[in-house]
């Protein structure tokens, strides 16, 4: 490299320098207002008082999180009890989440790896392979699973005429066509970090552990997932976090059993029945929730790059 | 196949796991594009090639509705990404050419926050705002809304592409006598064109597929596309539904197809 | 050079700072007209960095930069009449061979037209008129760096700017990249600005050299004076293989310094300014200028032993052991075969120097 662009070479890149707040002012504003401050006011909702119609009256309430948390009986004097329904769907869902990304995780990373070990011009083939069904619409995707799946559909069909069942499995309406549904949303998210991470491993490293005496398998645990496990945590967090607060899978394929808080949150701002303010209160708190795991996988990755570089 | 040899980097498995990978992902999509071609009116049994069912979506009972439905999607996903791509393609410019300053990072974040919010929670925020300060939903609302949560899917092959443009080419512009202006519209623009129409392929794409935000933000009466599909298939799969899930399915397949060739395509080389 | 002669470019106590770090310190320098200047120094040195402070791509922290005269250093790139050969030629890609030697002069007013015709000239001068339609992509990398200099002389810049242009090339393209440049610039009489980390490079090239090093010049003289002549230790050691030895100086008389090295060798040569009796300073000998033979010669001879003979293709270097003194590093050229001898390892003989070889430098 010449001397400028050692030393200072970087600062060029400010090109556009003097324009800067005019490029980026329409982002600003446009983003401001229809992301930012559609946040802060829902935060402002979840603190107002409903209206038995839907929407809210503008009056200071606690109502909708002691909903949430608490149960004070059907006329509310009783003395506070903890209030499980809402938990419990909340749970259901990290549960249903978690048990996805596991999913994700078993099937993504074999592939990621298989993509990732692949001739050079092999690889973005089997990437766009992989990432083409998550640009298909997710309603559609849903809707297919759930008829693939179904007690009279294709996959029953199939099995029972080659003789592997008698009768059909039900799948549909289950906790498995949940993570199944949400495996198909989401699996892209899974595969594409750590691919990445796989594609810039140094398998001399591996060459390095076998010769060694290591065996593949302790290879692959010892020396391969210690360097990808930045990709592998990337790419947990980005199946978990939107799984979490999905709606199609559960609401389509899980049935009413299966409820999860994306269909809570939705409910409550359906025609009159809904309360605004607890809709507004549990995305609060489903917001707060990814904003936490976001924070700390942001430290997490701050961390591997510090360790890394 | 190199199987008797020691190959450090295979292990058994895991290509029949990648293989099992894709049949999972694409068994629904073609099954459904199969039975679209059903010329049975129940949808268990299979009676032979037909395109009834495509004929049914533009002559049906449902078709107004459809046809309708298909026109509010495709005006709100082209107007939506040329607006989502516009705003892009400037912050991007400012992003990284605009060398370091303070709110830089904080830019990013307000960026890409359309992708860390969880849709629902951007759905009801959404709504929430537009009924507090009372605009009336409707076919506006849904653009709005699109264009804001577009932004970031149009801003990242952008700025990736941008990145990868070396700055000597401006600034070999510049050394030429063109004034900053021009350097922007004769050669960076020119240069990040792939990035640019794979930006707006890919809005154009997610606001074609959303149901979440927009059914929380369409009107009364007002539907897209994926909300109409959704009204139709809480009553029950019906067949001309998995036709239009097949015509749409190919118009997502054929765009990403494009996006890709087109991110490929590397001018600067 | 002649008093007539103009100043092309005067730099002018130019300083570069980035944040606490400097990269220029207080650099004074005039190139003047018609000259091939080359800035010579290794990477991170501050070279690039004044080249580009002339161009216009970094804003001068201190001092003042002249163009015939005009005080340029707040002017915009596209104002200063001055081009550049960029170091990995940045033709734009997605323009034809002759649209990218036609920019210029397009964005400076000539009508299409006219620009697309003079282009067309250019490319001929460079011997590349049949490729005018191609993408740079389609080109090799010599005749890349052919368009890159028919793009930056055709819109006739004052002064033409080459930031390490040749280093991208292979050997033998340099090489003969070398003598084009230097054709070039003679045929067009336009002021190059030359920026290279190849010694050899600049010694071939240039009419004048600045030697830097930590954002400083350490030497401004041209290829004979500062090969011959260097005035410290970094160039004498930056430029060319050299023996640099560790001296005391004994004595002075009549300009010629006393030296002695050690093991009790004594040494000869012009005293220089500033250098006085007692002073503890290094030494400077070029090894083509010392000889051996078996014995002594009246002018400076050290009595050593051949420790190792190495074969280099054009020349053979000894590495010679003074009897307790420092090595020595001999070089013969093969040619010289017939005149001067080479030694078995093992063997006593003396190396001799020729007159004037021997430099005291200032640290």
């Amino acid at each position: 490299m010449a001397a400028g662009a050692a030393s200072g070479g970087s600062a060029t890149t400010d090109t556009y320098k003097e324009a800067r707040t005019w490029l980026l002012l329409p982002a600003w504003v446009t983003l401001t207002i229809l992301v930012l401050a559609p946040v802060i006011m829902m935060l402002i909702y979840s603190f107002l008082t409903k209206e038995f119609r839907g929407g809210v009256i503008w009056e200071f309430s606690l109502a909708a999180y002691d909903q949430f948390f608490f149960d004070r009986g059907l006329f509310g004097d009783d003395p506070p009890k903890i209030e499980w329904t809402y938990i419990t769907i909340f749970w259901r869902s990290i549960w249903q989440a978690g048990a996805a990304t596991l999913l994700s995780l078993l099937i993504g990373f074999p592939t990621a790896y298989f993509i990732a070990t692949r001739s050079e011009n092999m690889r973005p083939i089997w990437v766009f392979l992989i990432t083409i069904p998550y640009w298909v619409n997710l309603l559609i995707r849903t809707v297919s699973m759930k008829f693939l799946l179904r007690d009279q559909g294709p996959l029953n069909d199939f099995l029972m005429s080659i003789g592997l069942i008698d009768s059909p499995l039900h799948i549909v309406n289950t906790n498995f066509a949940v993570q199944l549904g949400l495996f198909y949303s989401y699996l892209p998210f899974m595969v594409l970090p750590i691919y990445a991470a796989v594609e810039r491993y140094n398998f001399a490293l591996s060459e390095a552990a076998a010769d060694l005496y290591a065996s593949k398998w302790t290879t692959l645990r010892r020396v391969l997932l210690p360097a990808v496990k930045p990709g592998v945590f990337a790419g947990c967090i980005l199946v978990f976090v939107p799984s979490m607060g999905s709606f199609l899978a559960p609401d389509l394929l899980g049935g009413a059993k299966n409820f999860m808080i994306g269909s809570l949150i939705e409910e409550q701002f359906k025609g009159n029945a809904g309360n605004w303010p607890f809709g507004a209160a549990a995305s609060m708190i489903l917001l707060t929730m990814v904003l936490i795991i976001l924070m700390f996988s942001a430290r997490q990755q701050a961390k591997a790059d510090k360790a890394g570089g | 196949m190199a199987s008797k040899q020691f190959n450090i980097k295979s292990y058994t498995g895991f290509k029949a796991i990648t293989l099992l990978c894709l049949v999972v992902l694409y068994a629904p999509l073609v099954v459904v594009t199969i039975y679209s071609f059903n010329a049975s009116q129940s949808l268990t049994n299979w009676e032979g090639v037909s395109l009834r069912w495509y004929a049914d979506v533009f002559t049906g009972p449902e078709s107004g509705k459809f046809k309708t439905a298909a026109k509010n999607s495709f005006f709100i996903a082209i107007v939506a990404a040329t607006v989502a791509t516009t705003i892009a393609t400037l912050a991007a410019t400012g992003m990284v050419r605009g060398g370091r300053f303070r709110f830089r990072t904080v830019s990013f974040g307000l960026i890409s926050l359309p992708l860390m919010v969880p849709e629902i929670v951007l759905a009801v925020a959404t709504l929430i705002f537009f009924n507090s300060i009372g605009f009336e939903r409707g076919l506006l609302t849904i653009l709005l809304a699109h264009i804001a949560f577009c932004i970031p899917f149009a801003y990242l092959p952008i700025s990736a592409r941008m990145q990868g443009i070396e700055d000597s080419y401006e600034q070999a512009a510049l050394d030429l006598y063109a004034t900053k202006r021009q350097a922007f519209t004769k050669i960076l623009l020119p240069l990040m064109m792939p990035g640019i129409i794979s930006g707006f392929l890919l809005a154009f794409i997610v606001s074609l597929d959303d149901f979440i935000i927009t059914n929380f933000v369409k009107g009364a009466g007002v539907e897209t596309l994926p909300t109409a599909i959704f009204g139709s298939v809480k009553q029950g799969i019906k067949p001309n539904i998995m036709a239009i899930s097949t015509m749409l399915l190919s118009v997502s397949i054929v765009m990403v197809t494009i996006s890709y060739f087109v991110s490929k395509s590397d001018n600067t080389k | 050079m002649t008093d007539t002669q103009q100043i092309a470019i005067d730099v002018r106590d130019a300083v570069k700072r980035y944040g606490d770090f400097t990269a220029l310190k207080k650099i004074s320098l005039s190139i003047m007209d018609n000259e091939f200047f080359t800035l010579l120094g290794p990477s991170g040195c501050g070279k690039t960095t004044l080249l580009r402070m002339i161009a216009g791509f970094e804003d001068v922290t201190e001092g003042a930069i002249f163009l015939f005269g005009d005080e340029i250093e707040n002017l915009p790139p596209n104002k200063r009449p001055v081009n550049t050969v960029f170091q990995n030629y940045a033709l734009f890609p997605h323009m034809t061979i002759l649209e990218n030697v036609a920019f210029g002069l397009e964005m400076r007013g000539t009508s299409k037209a006219e620009a697309l015709k003079k282009a067309g000239e250019m490319l001929e001068l460079v011997q590349l008129s049949q490729f005018s339609a191609r993408k740079p992509s389609q080109l090799s990398g010599g005749q890349q760096q052919r368009v890159a200099l028919a793009r930056a002389l055709a819109p006739q810049p004052k002064v033409l700017l080459l930031d390490e242009p040749l280093s991208a090339l292979d050997l033998k393209l340099r090489k003969a990249m070398q003598l084009e440049l230097k054709h070039l610039q003679r045929e067009t009489g336009i002021t190059f600005i030359f920026v290279t980390h190849d010694q050899e490079e600049a010694l071939t090239m240039s009419d004048r050299i600045a030697v830097m090093s930590a954002g400083e010049m350490q030497q401004l003289g041209t290829p004979t004076d500062i090969y011959e002549r260097p005035h410290n230790m970094f160039v004498a050691d930056f430029i060319g293989e050299t023996n640099l030895l560790e001296v005391s100086v004994d004595g002075i008389e009549s300009g010629r310094a006393t030296c002695h090295l050690g093991g009790g060798h004594e040494l000869t040569c012009n005293a220089v300014e500033g250098i006085g009796v007692g002073s503890k300073v290094h030494m400077s000998i070029r090894p083509e200028r010392l000889y051996m033979s078996d014995s002594p010669v009246e002018t400076e001879s050290l009595k050593g032993r051949i420790k190792e003979n190495i074969f280099v293709g054009t020349d053979i270097t000894t590495i010679v052991d003074l009897q307790d003194g420092p090595n020595f590093v001999v070089r013969t050229s093969n040619s010289d075969r017939g005149n001067k001898r080479i030694f078995e390892p093992g063997t006593e003989m003396f190396v001799n120097m020729e007159l004037g070889a021997a430099r005291l430098l200032a640290d």
